[in-house]
């Protein structure tokens, strides 16, 4: 499979890549949440809130840029795929709404602040499941007449779907867990490092398990993976997984700080690499390439400016306020 | 075809109650943000502790109710694709890449530097900090810049062509971007947030004036918010004008609409106070009119025609009723603002700013005035829009989603529900820190959260160990 250059191919790579930095600087975010009910000590969980609300936003802002990125460089994948995610879309956004509005007002009440570390819990919890839910439909593929989607309400619902909901909702938990064991310290690192050891093992499950049920969705993946000469370049694939697996497992054994959220969000992107190679060239699998959806040239050339000068500063100002709030969370500095 | 009908209903009843949940949040932050910028630079040049007494105390409301901004703002950003598939795969071209301009160039700035504004003031310094403030400000105002760039070409489309696939695309952007009505829309917009507010501070620092007329930072605030009141609002009266003037050159029916001008008036259209609007009839029943007084305002001229909806085919006809209300509860407002405002230069003149009663309970009931005017200018733009969503191009029937009307109910409902309990939510937080004054040492966003003795506040604790070093 070659690759050409034009501009329906680098607005796919940069609609990947916003999806992409989305994954990463917000799954480790939703992952804190999925597993705040292990954490139920309130000093614990004070903590970890604190270790992401000031980038909080910033993080989600990413989720935007991939919507609108996506309706403005390929609107008629964006204008099919909404329709046929419709559900988890909606419970997507729901539960960001709850786990949203957490950050804040579970700090202004005392009474109540129970409720709002529910609604951070389930709301990051129903979000990740949608989002992991809508992969595996758009891995499936969706049913399109014409310009329109033509399936039900309800067609993204399958085993594998929910298979791979579970799966994202694994990783970003381990994505949390590794960012705990990077940001805080003492008994609740030491609790996250455990919790690291049990998801990176349900990962590496939920990895294979994916893997082995894509080639089974359409004989298209199973070519793309496994016939001659694809797999020369997909075959690094899984050997790179091997390869980041063994290093992970050796910094989780060696208790290190850094080392066990990098490692992981490795695996996160050679997951991701997967994907495109099953999917690429479609944008909605089996039915849209990325020419077809393709806005008009002159729609795309006037937001590769916006993308080529925006997002190196955009990217530099992030990181800016991630080193302003680096370092440990320390939870008994609050006394003064 | 009745289901299909009802579908794009309830998909426009979901649109209208998320938008109006939303726009609440963004027309108090971007007034709030540069009100905080204001606050910090004062206090930076003058020192004066009540400045940033007042900087703080506003800046937990802000982060609070930026919050929800946020949420109910990714909402909008799906409901293109999820309810108006049509509109999007139509339009994406044009309108696409100027919410896709928004996320870059607003969007990460805002969020980019909250995190610093809200927490950070003693990691960065004082100068480091006042730029995440301003940087917060700036990127509230270029993001009403492109959003209502997009909503105006939504109103007066230019610059575009359609293509084979019936998608709408730029034949120029700058035609695009700076269509008809966009100055108008931005300017009158801004002014709106920023009277918005002013009405919110003017109203808190009114209730604690009541309490007790020597609060310092009660003063200072309720001082600033009048001064606002005073001196915008009669520019945002005109600039309201000049708005209508601009639409009725480029949207006639929505200001027909507006007029409940049913009839034609070859010379001389009366202006309607009030009325009850009946589409069915195509008349304004119990009508109290004063002659002539619209030819004037429009056309500056007692008797020029004016042209009414009998001039526009059926079809295109929008809602005059929901039109012609929220315009009267817009301009009534605007109105009361003006009053407000004139009041308290009065007052001001006569000494009694702190002091005046009958001042502080007519800013307490203006306090959540903005919001109404807003929304109801809103719902006079974007009803008299209709049966459009580009206006003239495109009907709203033809943008939305193949969905079943049971999807858009379910999702409609569960909007719904979780709209009110979350943002009703909010709303008390917030009202519950306005019901404090600001005082003596007031902490920003943590430092002052209840369980402050349990330990919660890594910014604090930096905070004091900075102060120790």
């Amino acid at each position: 499979m070659s690759i050409p250059i034009d501009l329906a191919t680098v607005w796919a790579f940069i609609i990947a890549f916003a999806v992409f930095v989305y994954v990463v600087m917000d799954g480790f975010d939703l992952g804190l949440g999925i597993l705040f009910p292990l954490f139920p000590a309130k000093a614990d969980r004070d903590v970890i809130m604190n270790s992401v609300a000031p980038v909080w936003d910033g993080n989600e802002t990413w989720l935007v840029l991939g919507g609108g990125g996506l309706m403005a460089a390929f609107p008629l994948a964006y204008a099919v795929l909404m329709p046929a995610l419709y559900t988890p879309m909606i419970a997507m956004l729901l539960g960001l709404v709850f786990r949203g509005v957490a950050f804040e007002f579970r700090w202004r009440t005392q009474r109540e602040r129970n409720r709002w570390d529910l609604a951070f819990a389930c709301g990051s919890l129903l979000a990740t499941l949608a989002q992991g839910i809508a992969l595996g439909a758009i891995l499936q593929g969706v049913h399109v007449e014409g310009r329109h989607y033509a399936g039900g309400w309800w067609d993204w619902l399958s085993p594998f779907s929910l298979l791979t909901g579970a799966a994202l909702a694994i990783g970003y938990a381990l994505l949390g867990a590794t960012w705990l064991v990077m940001k805080t310290e003492g008994e609740l690192r030491e609790r996250a490092y455990h919790l690291s050891w049990v998801l990176l093992l349900a990962m590496l499950g939920a990895i294979g398990a994916v893997s082995v049920a894509t080639p089974f969705l359409h004989v298209q993946y199973t070519q793309r993976w496994f016939a001659w000469p694809n797999i020369l370049l997909t075959a690094p694939v899984p050997i790179a997984v091997a390869a980041v697996t063994a290093l992970l497992l050796r910094s989780l054994a060696n208790k290190y700080d850094y080392q066990p959220f990098f490692l992981t969000l490795a695996l996160f992107a050679l997951s991701y690499a997967g994907l495109g190679i099953s999917m690429y060239p479609y944008i909605v699998p089996q039915s849209i390439t990325i020419w077809q959806a393709a806005s008009p040239e002159n729609s795309q050339v006037f937001m590769l400016f916006g993308v080529g000068g925006l997002v190196p500063l955009i990217l530099g100002y992030t990181a800016w306020a991630y080193w302003v709030f680096r370092g440990k969370v320390k939870p008994e500095s609050g006394y003064h | 075809m009745l289901d299909g009908w009802d579908a794009v209903v309830l998909a426009r009843a979901q649109f209208a109650f998320t938008m109006s949940f939303h726009i609440v949040f963004p027309a108090f932050s971007i007034g709030l943000a540069s009100y905080l910028a204001v606050l910090e630079a004062l206090w930076l040049w003058t020192g004066r502790e009540v400045f940033i007494n007042l900087f703080n105390y506003w800046l937990k409301i802000f982060a609070i109710a930026f919050g929800m901004g946020v949420v109910s703002g990714i909402v909008m950003s799906y409901q293109f694709g999820t309810n108006w598939s049509a509109f999007a795969d139509k339009t994406g071209p044009v309108i696409g890449p100027m919410m896709a301009y928004e996320v870059l160039t607003a969007f990460f700035l805002e969020a980019g530097f909250l995190g610093v504004m809200l927490f950070g003031l003693e990691r960065v310094g004082h100068k480091l900090h006042f730029m995440a403030t301003l940087m917060v400000a700036v990127g509230t105002l270029i993001s009403a810049f492109w959003i209502l760039s997009a909503n105006s070409w939504m109103q007066t489309p230019t610059g575009y062509a359609v293509n084979a696939d019936g998608q709408f695309v730029a034949a120029d952007w700058l035609k695009v971007i700076f269509n008809p009505s966009f100055p108008y829309r931005l300017v009158h917009m801004v002014l709106a947030a920023y009277l918005t507010t002013a009405l919110v501070v003017g109203g808190v620092g009114a209730f604690h004036l009541l309490r007790d007329p020597h609060r310092a930072g009660a003063r200072v605030m309720f001082s600033m918010a009048m001064w606002m009141a005073t001196l915008v609002a009669p520019i945002q009266i005109f600039a309201g004008d000049q708005h209508g003037l601009n639409t009725l050159e480029y949207q006639p029916a929505k200001v027909m609409a507006m007029e409940g001008h049913f009839q034609s008036h070859k010379d001389g259209a009366p202006l309607v106070l009030f009325g009850l609007p009946d589409q069915a009839e195509g008349k304004v029943k119990y009508a109290i009119e004063v002659p002539k007084l619209s030819s004037l305002i429009l056309k500056h001229s007692l008797d020029a025609p004016l042209a009414g909806l009998d001039a526009v085919p059926r079809e295109n006809w929008p809602p005059v009723p929901i039109t012609f209300w929220s315009f009267r509860v817009m301009v009534g407002i605007g109105f009361l603002m003006l009053g407000l405002g004139l009041l308290s230069l009065w007052m001001r003149w006569r000494g009694t700013l702190y002091q005046s009663r009958l001042l502080h309970l007519f800013a307490m009931a203006m306090g959540p005035a903005g919001f109404v005017a807003v929304l109801a200018g809103w719902i006079t733009t974007e009803t008299g829009r209709q049966p459009f969503t580009v206006y003239g191009l495109l009907r709203t029937v033809e943008s939305a989603s193949p969905l079943a009307a049971p999807a858009v109910a379910s999702s409609l409902i569960a909007f719904i529900i979780v709209y009110f309990a979350v943002f009703a939510a909010g709303a008390i937080y917030i009202l519950r820190l306005m019901a404090e004054p600001p005082h003596h040492g007031e902490q920003g966003p943590r430092n002052d959260a209840p369980a402050r003795a349990a330990g919660i506040t890594p910014a604090a604790a930096v905070a004091a160990e900075g102060a120790a070093r």
